[in-house]
Order: C-alpha cells, then sequence, then structure tokens
C-alpha cells in the first residue's frame, strides 16, 4: 500500500494545499489500491479514467481555496450522477445513466472533489449487510465472508480498506451507523433535512439522509460541511446556518450532560458491548461531563414502527419504477403483464418483501390499524426524545448490539435481520443527528461502535462528544490486506 | 391476525408484482413472523396521540411558477427502454 493511502482527508487536504502532493498523485494512489481490492466487490461501477483525467485538470489549475480540492472520493451507489451509472444496487437500475446530479455530489464537486466510483449498497438501501445488492456480495477487509454491514456496505467496505480517503452514504434506518460500526470507521447521520435529498434515489422520504463516512471525526466534519446546504430542489431541505464544524471541533467537554438511556440495555447484549459502554461513560465522566441516567420508554416500539413507515413510504416511492420511463423493461402480453414481469424480474426478494408490506398496511381497511398507528407511535419516540432533551444535551449509546457477522448467517430471518437496526431506528424516527465512532473489540477482533446522538441541527455538539472520546479511547483499526496477498 | 395465501396474491396484484405460487408461499410465511412482530405496536394506547408525519413540521414552501428546467426532452427520454421518437412506446392499451 502506497503511504498515500494511510493518510486521512484532513491530512490529504494539508499535503496537497502544501503542494507536497499532486491530486493525480492522490487519485493514481486510490484508484490503484481500488485495482488491486475487486476480491471486496466494494465497487458497481468504476469511474477511474475519467477521474484521473478531472485530477490532471485540476493540477494544471489549483484552486486551493477549496474545501476538498482535488481530492478523489467514492460513493454510495444510491447518489445520481451525471453521466454516470447509477444502480441503487438494484437491477431495475442496472442501465441507468442519470442526466442530472445530486446535490450533495454537486456540493463534493463545487468543493473540489473528484469522484473515482459509486459504490456497492443494499437493493435501494433496504438491508443490513449489504446481501441484498444485485451486485453480489461486499467483503468487510476486517475479517474474510464477514458483511460490512449495509445498506452503505460498500463504502464502509472501501473506506476501512483505504480504497477511499473517505466516502459519503445514506441512513434511513442506520445504513451510515451500523456499517461504520461493523468496519472500525466513523460515520455521521445528520439531522433530517441538513443534507438535500435531490438526486439520492428514494427510499423512504420521511426517514432518508446523506452522511459522511470517514476514518476520524476531523475528516467527518470536513466532510458534513461539504456536504450539508439548503436547497430548494428537496422540500424538506431546512434553512439555517450550517455550522464551521471542522474549525469549530472542540474536544472540551466539561459540564455537558450526557444521558444513558437505561431502555437500551437489552436483553442478551453481549458483555464486550455493556463493557464498552461503560468504557465511553467512564471516559465523559474522567473529562468533566455530567453523565445522566434517563428513560426513552418507547424504544421497543420504535423498530416496529418503523416495519410500517418505511414499507409504506417505500411501496410508494418505488411505484415509478413500471419500465416505462426508465430502467429495465421485462416483455408482457399487455400493460399490466408488463408492469408485473417488469417488477417481479427487475426487484430481488427483499425489496418485493418491503413493497408488498408497505402496499398491505397502505391498503384500504389496514391503514389506520397499521399506518396511522404507526405515526401516532413515531410521535411517541420523537417526545421520549423532546423529554430526555430537557436534562440532557446529548445521549450516548452502542451503535449496534452485535459485531459484524457472517455472510449468509441471517439471510434467512428478516426479522433477526432487522434487529441490527434496533439502536439506530429511534434516531430515524424523531429525525435527530447521531454519529458512530469505532471503540473497540469483541472476541474476535471485530469492531465495535458507540453512537451519540444530539439534538435536532446540533452535529457540532455529537462531534465536539465524539471527538473527545475518540482522543481518549485509542482505537485501533486491525486490517491485514487479506484479500490482497 | 395472520396473512393466508389469498392475501399474499391480492397484495401482488396491487403491488404490480408477479409472484409464483412457491414464492407467494415462503413470502406468507415471511410476512406473518414480520407482523407478528409489528404487532407488538397493540400494547400501546395511542388513542390521545397525534400522529407524526414528517419531523420538518414546517408547511412546504412555494416558489415562484416559473420554469426552471427547459428543453430536457431528450434528457427524459434517454433512458427509457422503449421510445419512439418523442414518445415513450407501452404495449397497446386501447382496443
Amino acid at each position: 500500500m502506497s503511504e498515500i493511502n494511510n493518510l486521512k482527508l484532513c491530512d490529504l487536504v494539508d499535503k496537497i494545499k502544501n503542494k507536497k502532493l499532486s491530486s493525480k498523485e492522490i487519485t493514481e494512489a486510490f484508484i490503484d489500491r481500488s485495482k488491486k481490492s475487486s476480491k471486496l466487490n466494494s465497487y458497481i461501477t468504476e469511474n477511474f479514467d475519467n477521474a484521473l483525467n478531472r485530477s490532471k485538470e485540476f493540477d494544471e489549475k489549483p484552486d486551493f481555496n477549496k474545501k476538498i480540492p482535488g481530492i478523489p472520493l467514492a460513493v454510495k451507489d444510491l447518489f445520481c450522477t451525471k453521466n454516470l451509472r447509477t444502480t441503487a444496487g438494484s437491477k431495475i437500475l442496472e442501465n441507468f445513466i442519470p442526466t442530472y446530479e445530486s446535490t450533495v455530489t454537486q456540493n463534493i464537486i463545487d468543493h473540489g472533489g473528484i469522484i473515482i466510483g459509486k459504490l456497492n449498497c443494499d437493493e435501494f438501501a433496504m438491508g443490513s449487510s449489504n446481501e441484498t445488492s444485485n451486485y453480489g456480495n461486499v467483503q468487510n477487509p476486517i475479517s474474510e465472508n464477514l458483511v460490512p454491514g449495509g445498506s452503505s456496505g460498500g463504502s464502509s467496505a472501501a473506506l476501512a480498506a483505504k480504497l477511499t480517503p473517505a466516502t459519503i452514504g445514506t441512513d434511513t434506518g442506520g445504513s451510515i451507523r451500523q456499517p461504520a460500526s461493523f468496519t472500525g470507521t466513523v460515520g455521521l447521520k445528520p439531522t433530517y433535512g441538513s443534507c438535500s435529498r435531490y438526486g439520492i434515489v428514494a427510499f423512504a422520504s420521511s426517514l432518508d439522509q446523506a452522511g459522511p463516512m470517514t476514518h476520524d471525526v476531523k475528516d467527518c466534519a470536513l466532510l458534513l460541511e461539504v456536504m450539508s446546504s439548503f436547497d430548494t430542489k428537496d422540500s424538506t431541505s431546512v434553512e439555517f446556518t450550517r455550522g464551521n464544524y471542522l474549525n469549530d471541533l472542540n474536544e472540551n467537554i466539561k459540564g455537558k450532560k450526557i444521558g444513558i438511556p437505561k431502555e437500551y440495555r437489552v436483553d442478551g447484549m453481549p458483555k464486550e458491548i455493556e463493557d464498552l459502554w461503560e468504557k465511553g461513560i467512564k471516559i465523559i465522566k474522567d473529562n468533566g461531563g455530567d453523565v445522566i441516567e434517563i428513560s426513552l420508554p418507547n424504544t421497543n416500539f420504535a423498530l416496529p414502527a418503523y416495519y410500517i413507515v418505511a414499507p409504506a413510504e417505500a411501496s410508494s416511492n418505488l411505484a415509478r419504477y413500471d419500465g416505462v420511463k426508465y430502467g429495465f423493461r421485462s416483455k408482457g402480453e399487455n400493460l399490466i403483464d408488463m408492469y408485473e414481469k417488469t417488477r417481479s424480474e427487475g426487484f430481488g426478494d427483499e425489496v418485493k418483501r418491503r413493497i408488498m408490506i408497505g402496499t398491505y398496511v397502505l391498503s384500504s381497511g389496514y391503514y389506520d390499524a397499521y399506518y396511522l398507528k404507526a405515526q401516532k407511535v413515531r410521535r411517541l419516540i420523537k417526545n421520549d426524545f423532546d423529554e430526555a432533551y430537557k436534562k440532557v444535551d446529548a445521549i450516548l449509546t452502542p451503535s449496534t448490539p452485535s459485531s459484524a457477522f457472517k455472510i449468509g448467517e441471517k439471510l434467512n430471518d428478516p426479522v433477526s435481520m432487522y434487529l441490527n437496526d434496533i439502536f439506530t431506528v429511534p434516531i430515524n424516527l424523531a429525525g435527530l443527528p447521531a454519529i458512530s465512532i469505532p471503540a473497540g473489540h469483541d472476541n474476535n477482533g471485530f469492531p465495535l461502535g458507540l453512537q451519540i446522538i444530539g439534538k435536532a441541527f446540533d452535529e457540532q455538539n455529537i462531534l465536539n462528544i465524539a471527538y473527545s472520546i475518540e482522543k481518549n479511547i485509542g482505537y485501533k483499526n486491525h486490517i491485514n490486506d487479506w484479500w490482497i496477498k | 391476525m395472520t396473512i393466508d395465501l389469498k392475501t399474499v396474491k391480492h397484495i401482488s396484484k396491487l403491488s404490480r408484482i408477479s409472484i409464483e405460487e412457491e414464492k407467494a408461499k415462503r413470502l406468507t410465511n415471511d410476512l406473518n413472523s414480520i407482523f407478528k412482530f409489528i404487532e407488538k405496536l397493540n400494547e400501546l394506547d395511542t388513542s390521545k396521540t397525534e400522529p407524526l408525519t414528517s419531523v420538518a413540521e414546517t408547511t412546504l414552501k412555494l416558489r415562484k411558477d416559473k420554469i426552471l428546467s427547459k428543453n430536457i426532452r431528450e434528457d427524459i427520454l434517454k433512458n427509457s427502454p422503449e421510445k419512439n421518437k418523442d414518445f415513450f412506446v407501452v404495449p397497446k392499451v386501447v382496443e
């Protein structure tokens, strides 16, 4: 591995600004390592030649005032990229070449970033292990045949394996934070309305948010600055003053009140995770933070409510795939037959399952019992957080109830797969920001993460707390390049 | 409550997704285990709770009624699996 691959995003930005490295050198280093890492299957579409040309153009006319000048980045294949294939991990979009750019990837380009490829993900971001992708499983660089988490599994794997210095994902129920936790990396889901949803292939529109995935908290702050913007093309984009997250990063958490929700001590949680949580609590106390036991009484209802709300919205969003305007089409005897065959052959099993759940809970006679009920429960969950935030500034929990599992292990049991998101889903339902940072290892040496949940639009605060824990917890990723040897 | 094979076939019709008999049976089992898990919500009394549709509880902003994208016909048709001149082509609808 070239030394360049070991550098973090902020270091690369410094090197390029100080003319120690050129954009071409950096871009080449990440492309070379990506080419040697095809066994991980983290890319769906490569944009290497184009990216190299971009990097040469940058070096000829460099603009060092950009936030990420000439920096190559691979992104989750859920973001529409102009003239670059965007599949959302689905067969139904296997030939889809967008004629427009998503706002978030446009922000990356405007700030000097260069897109080197599109990363694997669960089909339409529906999954927790990247196993629902039409483009095959992704290997977790931590260990062979281990899932990288999902749905942003290609992103977490490519980042941990240093095929990209940083990346972006989307998070509807944990799809940034869970894969970050499984790969020993940092992932942040911003407050709903922070990053524009324009040009992101829609899954559940009231929950979807894009966010940064990086090696450390500093990089995370920088990439959030790049991504976050008010956008009139997204009707739920919120107009607020975005922070200077990197500049204002501060490890001083003296006097901060951190809540520990007792409902997150779930039955059967491995002792290693319990210990890790205690370790985080101790660090906060040692650094002058105030640890307060809190209650989020409706936590246990979040996952069932999510599995009504998210599929309902998905069934509506995915109605657009009809084989007419874009995407895969199957031959049919008549229009309806064409629709039915196109969708049957174009969608994978998990996506079909969720469309069916969604269709059912929205169908006549069941709407009140399921969909309306779930929306009411969603209110109760949000109220829980509102109550808690009267007493505390942020909340600390584990990111996941277990470490990464083996490929195939949970594939035939949808409910056990869904339980992966038990600690992350409530945050999406309430629209809050949360960050997962690597904090330790289990007995197998697999990474485990801690999650810090903030008040709406209080990203700076959770970044600061994460920064403080990161400095004190001394986490290191153990990756031995097994897929290259 | 349980979901039977007939219901699954009905939902598949509503979803415009054709499903083979074997798969429909497996799906019936999956959906039942998922709905058993969802039924937990019935433990909660929500008779006095207002539904939460979106966390961004603001009224949608209106923009000026101005055309922002012009001459994008080609763009729109570009990814169509079947087109004829300026039209999307679908199987015959009217006899």
